[in-house]
């Protein structure tokens, strides 16, 4: 483990982006992933860890314009317990209601699971089918900037996106879907609580009798980040969704998916799993 | 060696001051720095729910927080709970259900069943079985705790 030289807790953002800004910062909010991870060796602190709890403008959960903002401190918690995300944003809050325990919950917060970027990350299947973006701040030049970078553009490996050293996840905003959509979240584990997803599907469309519009289709733990699935949604498009449209849809999802072997499943029954739960949790969504 | 914080909190209703490095957890600090020992370290990434502590309020795996982050914040530990109404009433139905076997999963539980009555004290079983999914027991197969649980519950009424 390496030392930690210097403990921080700035009270702005600018404070902050003025602290990474200086180099060799680990960030810490939560602490759920830091934890484990620098205990394990996975992750080594850098010189300076720095707290951002103390940032305001990381907090809050508020609709402008049509757009949901969630600043990046946001607990898990917090999320299953707004009106606004259960009502407008409701396969994001059954992904939270989903999420490891309560204690988890607690503290985890949604910019800590999203800056992780695991592939099985619960809740950045269903913030990439409602077409998310990320929010970065740093401070490059002496003034704060911000610049936003959609979700399925910015994660780029197991545990690599595309932030910089220099930046910080400041918030998620995720436009509001329209009126009528509707959508499921699947996570296939050992069981309910505290587990891992061996896959997770969030299925999203605007219901027109029996017609999906709209259609967004997104998959964890079935490469090496969340992806989207444009081709499964293509085929689905202004369909019902019948048994032949189902397999159609099935056919073209497993085209898109990458599984490998661990632990958790085979590569094999990752395929099974997402053949058979995506064509129930589409049908699921053809019926709300 | 971790750059030491001076850090200042409540502690099941006292205020303290302490010193700790960056890099310890609240764990740590309290089972070592304070000699509280009722808090378990057991699987030490919060998967169990052993080291179940309440911050604020709620309910946190104390294995997975930083000891710096408790600056300014409001801790209860399986001390403070059982010296509460609550946790008296707790304890008696944990007793009275057989729902302590080894024993060590029990601070953590009766934390977090504390948290569960106290935010919804009319929890049924399935709603306790929910709250407490971050807690495990390797020895009772959890009905006799969902039913001490549950008893504490009614006592309340």
């Amino acid at each position: 483990m390496h030392a930690i030289e210097r403990y921080v807790r700035p009270g702005s953002l600018e404070e902050a982006a003025e602290i990474l800004r200086a180099g060799n910062v680990t960030v810490l909010a939560g602490g759920t992933d830091l934890m484990p991870q620098t205990h394990a060796g996975r992750v080594k602190f850098q010189s300076v860890l720095m707290n951002v709890r103390r940032v305001p403008e990381l907090r809050g959960i508020e609709e402008h314009g049509g757009v949901v903002r969630i600043g990046a401190l946001v607990t898990i918690t917090e999320l299953r317990e707004s009106a606004l995300v259960r009502e407008r944003l409701n396969v994001l809050w059954q992904a939270c209601d989903h999420f490891a325990s309560d204690q988890i919950r607690n503290a985890a917060t949604l910019g800590g699971n999203v800056c992780n970027a695991s592939p099985a990350g619960d809740t950045l299947v269903p913030l990439l089918a409602l077409e998310a973006r990320t929010v970065l701040a740093s401070k490059p030049n002496g003034s704060l900037e911000t610049r936003r970078i959609p979700l399925d553009k910015f994660f780029s490996g197991p545990g690599r996106t595309l932030k910089k050293p220099s930046e910080l996840l400041a918030a998620i905003e995720v436009p509001l879907p329209p009126q009528g959509f509707v959508g499921e979240f699947y996570k296939h584990g050992t069981r309910p609580g505290l587990d891992i997803s061996a896959i997770s599907i969030a299925v999203g469309a605007q219901l027109k009798g029996k017609v999906l519009n709209e259609v967004r289709i997104a998959f964890g733990a079935v490469a090496p980040t969340p992806i989207r699935a444009p081709r499964a949604e293509a085929v689905l498009e202004g369909r019902e969704a019948d048994a032949a449209t189902l397999e159609a849809a099935a056919q073209a999802a497993l085209g898109e998916i990458h599984p490998i072997s661990d632990v958790r499943a085979s590569d094999w029954y990752r395929r099974e799993l997402v053949r058979n739960m995506l064509k129930r949790v589409i049908s699921h969504v053809g019926q709300l | 060696m971790s750059a030491n914080c001076d850090i200042e909190f409540t502690l099941n209703g006292v205020k303290r001051q302490l010193s700790v490095p960056a890099g310890m957890s609240t764990l740590e600090m309290l089972r070592e720095r304070l000699g509280l020992r009722g808090t378990k370290y057991a699987c030490g990434e919060g998967e169990c729910g052993a080291c179940t502590i309440l911050v604020d309020g709620l309910t946190l795996n104390s294995c997975l927080m930083f000891a710096v982050d408790c600056d300014g914040r409001e801790l209860q530990t399986v001390e403070g709970v059982a010296a509460s109404e609550v946790g008296a009433r707790l304890r008696d139905a944990f007793v009275a259900n057989g729902a302590v076997q080894c024993g060590f999963c029990t601070p953590g539980l009766m934390v977090q069943a504390s948290h569960v009555i106290e935010h919804n004290p009319g929890a049924g079983a399935a709603e306790i079985r929910r709250g407490i999914e971050g807690n495990l027991c390797r020895c009772t197969g959890y009905k006799k705790i969902i039913e001490a649980i549950q008893a504490a519950e009614q006592k309340n009424g």
